[in-house]
């Protein structure tokens, strides 16, 4: 079976991301981090709220496979349903980040000239700001919050995002389907996301799953600071920070969540890299 | 290089300034509470608000009191702390003095360590020493700073093990061994970080490096391996490790503004982190600024550096 998206070859392209060890360990690290959050609360032993007071900072047992907190919670349960918003958040974030910086590098390209390059200036000058004290600026507006701290990273991921949107519509602007468009008088806004956005999938996916793994690492990193989601939320970076306290006495309410963030960040390193080497055209 | 490059990258670092500066003031005005409220708290009486916005000047609009901020930035004067009532710049630089340090200390130990794993790895590339420096750089760049800092933690200060300070600063000027000892662990944390990205980048560059004609051509010539790798294969892939760790110093900067704050150490990053919890308004704006601006003046140089040693780019 062969499914084709344009000139994207599916199968191909599936076996030349298959074909390196990265991407091979990549997807499986996919696979079982897809059924933590699709199934994740149904496969929690406990509910991850629930405070067992008589067995508090207990390191892993039958019982309690990965131990407990301080507040004697399940961390497995509580790690499990944390899955869920730490990653969907992460993609959130990228999405956005994906979404306004995508349209900000089409239309920045589209028109050219001066507006062109008042934008790039501005956008060059956003990416002097590294993300993490971006996003911290944008929440010291927005206030402290799990939403508020994905928007942060998402309006911070922008500026890099609108430089590779700029460079393809650049580099496709005066090919001849977009001429024809021109020719057949379509409007503007039809040409940019008709005919240019399509050719910034491949570039734009590359990055984007990149992305991924820094946003979750931010998002953790800013729930961490308590400027992200709030107790008793089971955020991994909340985790570890309301863990600190206690370290000394469990060093697993900090190991485990630590394990899950590092373990989220690698699959999309992974998969990032191998998608850059399986869309490369060099490569073949 | 021409004069006239260097002359248009300066000003792009001053049009970057701006932009980041107006952002940073445009942030502060949007905040629900301006500095009158903070200062006087939320219970103050409405006659006693008007008369500390009046004067402080915040009852004039925003692009009187930008320019107000702007001018007595280019004087050295960037306010007074809302919280200590000190002079805002004196805190900074201090602050951002310390930081350097941290960042310098780190700087370092990457350079020292990453530039020798990642040749290694790219010569013997395939083998078991490649598998694990890109293993160690893979769990290198996925483990968040607050995570890696918050195990050494627990594995270094533990209170039967204490082998090093859990937190505080002394200054090495006072004590240079108990300076050093403080400063270790957070320098440690930055370490390993950047070392996993530049390592990467080292390796990337010199196995392409080492499939290059002149490589070829200089074993012809019946060079030893060793003044190979070093003279010709490792001097061009130092140029691209020269971008990397200037865009690093992006990495560097938020790491900081993490560790600083795990160890408690006194540097610009804690200083934010507080600065933000506190609301202190002045603090945010010259903090912020001052960390950009580092960025962008290490990129600018960076970008130097790269055209002075590679005379082969030219830029106008």
């Amino acid at each position: 079976m062969c499914i084709s998206i344009g000139v994207f070859n599916m199968t191909d392209f599936m076996s030349r991301l298959l074909r390196q060890p990265h991407g091979v360990v990549g997807l499986i690290l996919l696979v079982v981090l897809a059924i933590e959050v699709i199934l994740g609360p149904a496969l929690a032993p406990y509910d991850p709220e629930t405070f067992h007071y008589s067995s508090r900072l207990v390191g892993p047992t039958p019982e309690f496979l990965l131990g407990t907190d301080q507040f004697g919670r399940d961390i497995l349960s509580r790690l499990l349903w944390g899955a869920r918003t730490t990653v969907l958040l992460s993609l959130f974030a990228t999405l956005i980040g994906a979404g306004i910086g995508g349209a900000i590098g089409i239309l920045s390209g589209y028109l050219g000239g001066r507006i062109d390059e008042v934008i790039m200036r501005l956008v060059d000058a956003l990416m002097a700001i590294p993300s993490l004290l971006f996003a911290l600026l944008i929440i010291t507006v927005l206030g402290p919050s799990g939403t508020n701290a994905v928007v942060a990273i998402g309006i911070a991921f922008s500026p890099g995002m609108a430089r590779i949107a700029r460079s393809v519509t650049l580099s496709v602007r005066t090919s001849d389907y977009v001429a024809a468009a021109v020719a057949r008088g379509e409007s503007p806004l039809w040409i940019m996301s008709r005919e240019i956005a399509p050719n910034m999938l491949a570039p734009v996916i590359i990055e984007a799953t990149i992305r991924v793994a820094f946003a979750i690492m931010l998002l953790a990193t800013l729930s961490f600071l308590g400027l992200g989601s709030q107790p008793p939320a089971p955020e991994w970076g909340l985790m570890i920070s309301e863990a600190r306290a206690f370290m000394f006495r469990n060093a697993w309410t900090i190991v485990w969540p630590g394990l899950s963030i590092a373990m989220v960040a690698i699959t999309f390193n992974l998969l990032g890299d191998a998608l850059r080497d399986a869309l490369n055209p060099k490569n073949d | 290089m021409s004069l006239q490059y260097i002359f248009k990258r300066l000003l792009y670092l001053i049009i970057t300034a701006l932009v980041v500066s107006a952002l940073v003031f445009g942030i502060t005005q949007i905040l629900p509470a301006n500095a009158a409220t903070m200062l006087l708290g939320e219970y103050a009486t409405a006659d006693a608000l008007v008369a500390l916005e009046q004067k402080l000047g915040l009852d004039q609009p925003a692009y009187v009191q930008y320019w107000r901020w702007i001018s007595g930035l280019l004087q050295g004067d960037l306010g007074t702390s809302l919280r200590s009532g000190l002079p805002v710049a004196d805190t900074v630089f201090q602050a951002l003095g310390r930081s350097l340090l941290l960042a310098a200390f780190a700087l370092i130990a990457v350079v020292i360590i990453a530039i020798p794993l990642g040749v290694i790895a790219a010569v013997r590339r395939g083998k078991a020493a490649d598998f694990g420096v890109s293993m160690i750089s893979y769990i290198g760049i996925s483990l968040p700073e607050f995570v890696l800092a918050t195990l050494l933690l627990v594995w270094l200060t533990a209170p039967d093990i204490a082998l090093f300070p859990a937190s505080g600063y002394v200054p090495i000027t006072e004590n240079f061994t108990k300076g050093l000892w403080h400063i270790a662990l957070p320098v440690i944390t930055l370490a390993i970080v950047l070392t996993a990205h530049v390592m990467r980048m080292v390796r990337s560059e010199m196995a392409d490096a080492l499939h290059a004609d002149y490589v070829l051509a200089a074993r012809l010539r019946g060079l030893s391996t060793t003044t190979v790798l070093i003279r010709h294969a490792l001097r061009n892939s130092m140029l691209p490790t020269i971008t990397v760790l200037a865009l690093d110093v992006g990495y560097l900067i938020g790491g900081i503004i993490v560790v600083e704050e795990i160890f408690a150490f006194p540097g610009i990053g804690r200083l934010l982190i507080v600065s933000i919890q506190e609301r202190d308004l002045p603090m945010i704006q010259a903090g912020a600024l001052v960390m950009a601006f580092t960025y962008a003046l290490s990129n600018l140089l960076a970008d130097l550096a790269y055209v002075y040693l590679d005379r082969r780019i030219q830029y106008d």
